[in-house]
């Protein structure tokens, strides 16, 4: 095993998994702007990959045989940067200067700029391709590392998103899992209302990819299906994940309102203390 | 027009030839001149290049067999990747590998790549500056016959004004290939872009070719045309129409648009007073601008742009597209000559 590997136990994770909701509250707030309503949603699934299921060395950002992990949804960063810090790709201190001049830690994504960040991101329908690109990559280097990518159903809206699923069934890119946070909600409102983007999963098994279908905060079942992914062969998977805008704190979830807002000084105090207390 | 006449840096004989004769003044002055599309130039250096790198992958959207990538995949079938008619997921796909050590050329025309895709291009490639070069053929109006939505006008344009690009577009087969292997030692994105139609061999592989560099060509004092792609041998013949009346005229050979020689240009601007630039682009945004750029900022002489206008154009033959759209010789005639009055009036006040 190369570095430090995180391992941690299904209770372990979802002690991590508060942290990191905390830690995406905490730079949002400080930023005074960002996307938590998207970040928590994702918060459970990310947290299971950055801490027991991605190969991956935080002392090594750029090792070749690394996993990669591609948050396709990009302006959910903070979910991404908080799960970096915990792993100590950087010092969590750098939390604080989210969307500041002269950050690490820029609006959306940045992989030159933010070490363990392996693709630049925002552009929604571009991480899911360039994942494309890795997988392909992988297979030809004769590699076996894995790559993870975490798609918005918002983000399906994009055509490239279908381009990217047809070249995935193509190439039979069974190193590659798409993991669909499927939170039901984008900028402007709830998916069914913008641009209504069901059946999601019926959309991708006729895309043939193998669909897996589970509830996005129950960490059993997300620890489940990532590490099974990692082991079907033959075909790219996609983990549909249904997950709860806003997860832990009680005013976001579910509120179009929270997909890019943040909380103010009072807000930020409940929000910290509902994820610390509630989710328990 | 002789060799003692017409000092000459890099030119084929044949063209040396070429410009003393009266064919010069034919529709095609061209047409007993060894041709090719630089298309085709650009996929037998990706191949020949691809048995010395093994980085080097093509991906393809479905027009391999118009670009002749197709060999490449026949000889490469590994690295040979085709998308479909997918352009957006193609690019962004390059990238990813790009992150992975591969060396990917991402072949399409220019319309889509510069335009269809210019999202992946800007986000995914240029922004992390990833080592991605985007082979696009069918560039300006090169391709006439299949009109307006397969010619791709503005590529130059849009890919000049992305942060950390690097453009070229080279006027012959030969500079065409050495250009291709050229961007593979470059470590970053270069857009590279080629014509549809034939087009004269005007250089053998001995041409110094160095991204960046602008090469002088035909030396002349009165008057600069700066060329790129494929008006180069229009500017060759202008030159040697031009001369016959008397009238000296230096000519360029601007393969890179970015990053432009700026010192060429300044040379050039300060030792003969007048600028005429040709391209097969739009004049906003393209060889045109640049030049007017560094010149506005420097040393302000008389310029005059020949480019498409604010027009799109038609179906048509290439060369008689360009003839009627304004491209060819005898509109860069003019404004060598235009310049010229501008410059004789300067002096006179």
């Amino acid at each position: 095993m190369n570095g430090e590997q995180a391992y941690l136990t299904i209770e372990e994770l979802k002690e991590k998994a508060i942290v990191i909701r905390q830690t995406i509250i905490t730079m949002i707030s400080a930023a005074q702007a960002g996307h938590p309503g998207g970040s928590l949603s994702a918060a459970d699934i990310v947290t299971a990959l950055y801490f027991r299921v991605m190969r991956i060395d935080p002392q090594n950002p750029k090792w070749e045989d690394r996993d990669r992990f591609i948050l396709s949804k990009g302006h959910a960063c903070p979910v991404w940067y908080s799960a970096l810090a915990e792993r100590g790709y950087y010092d969590r201190s750098h939390i604080y200067t989210l969307r500041k001049l002269n950050s690490l830690l820029q609006g959306h994504a940045d992989m030159i700029k933010t070490p363990g960040v392996d693709f630049t991101v925002g552009s929604l329908g571009q991480g899911i391709c360039a994942g494309v690109g890795m997988a392909l990559a992988g297979k030809l280097h004769k590699k076996d590392y894995h790559v993870w990518v975490m798609i918005g159903d918002g983000e399906t809206q994009e055509g490239s998103v279908w381009e990217a699923a047809m070249a995935g069934a193509k190439w039979k890119l069974d190193n590659l899992t798409v993991i669909l946070d499927q939170n039901g909600l984008q900028n402007d409102s709830f998916c069914v209302d913008v641009m209504p983007v069901e059946s999601l999963a019926e959309k991708w098994r006729a895309f043939c990819w193998n669909v897996v279908e589970i509830d996005g905060h129950d960490m059993a079942q997300v620890v489940s299906a990532l590490e099974n992914a990692r082991q079907v062969k033959g075909v790219a998977t996609i983990i549909i994940a249904k997950t709860v805008k806003g997860r832990g704190v009680s005013f976001m979830e579910n509120e179009p309102a929270w997909h890019g807002k943040a909380p103010d000084e009072a807000q930020t105090k409940q929000a910290l203390e509902e994820i610390s207390g509630g989710l328990k | 027009m002789n060799r003692n006449r017409l000092e000459y840096c890099y030119l084929l004989p044949e063209i040396i030839d070429l410009l003393s004769t009266d064919d010069i003044y034919s529709p095609d002055p061209f047409a007993k001149v060894k041709k090719q599309a630089t298309r085709f130039a650009y996929s037998e250096a990706v191949i020949e290049l691809a048995g010395r790198n093994p980085n080097v992958v093509v991906l393809d959207a479905d027009v391999s067999k118009s670009i002749g990538t197709d060999k490449f995949a026949a000889m490469f079938p590994e690295r040979s990747f085709n998308f479909g008619i997918a352009e957006q997921n193609m690019m962004a796909a390059a990238a990813g590998m790009a992150t992975t050590g591969l060396i990917p050329f991402v072949s399409t025309y220019a319309v889509f790549a510069s335009l269809r895709a210019l999202d992946q291009v800007r986000n995914s490639i240029h922004y992390p500056r990833l080592n991605v070069k985007i082979a696009a053929s069918h560039s300006g109006i090169t391709p006439g016959p299949d009109g307006v939505t397969h010619q791709g006008q503005e590529d130059i344009s849009l890919l000049r004004s992305i942060a950390n690009s690097t453009v070229i577009a080279t006027a012959d087969s030969p500079t065409t290939k050495l250009a291709v292997w050229a961007a593979a030692e470059y470590d970053g994105p270069v857009y590279l872009s080629f014509t549809r139609d034939p087009v004269p061999f005007l250089f053998d592989m001995d041409f110094p070719f160095q991204i960046g560099r602008i090469e002088t060509i035909h030396t002349g004092n009165d008057a600069t045309i700066i060329a790129m792609r494929d008006l180069l041998p229009q500017a060759l013949v202008a030159a040697a129409v031009l001369a016959r009346e008397g009238i000296q005229a230096r000519v360029l050979y601007c393969h890179t648009i970015k990053p432009l020689d700026e010192q060429a240009v300044l040379q050039a601007a300060a030792e003969t007073g007048a600028v005429v630039t040709a391209e097969n682009n739009v004049i906003f945004g393209g060889l045109g601008s640049a030049v007017a750029e560094i010149l506005v900022e420097n040393h302000p002489i008389p310029m005059q742009r020949v480019g498409v206008r604010d027009v799109f154009t038609e179906s048509g033959p290439y060369l008689e597209l360009i003839r009627k759209y304004g491209l060819t010789s005898e509109y860069i005639i003019d404004a060598v000559k235009n310049v010229l009055a501008r410059k004789v009036k300067q002096y006179n006040l």
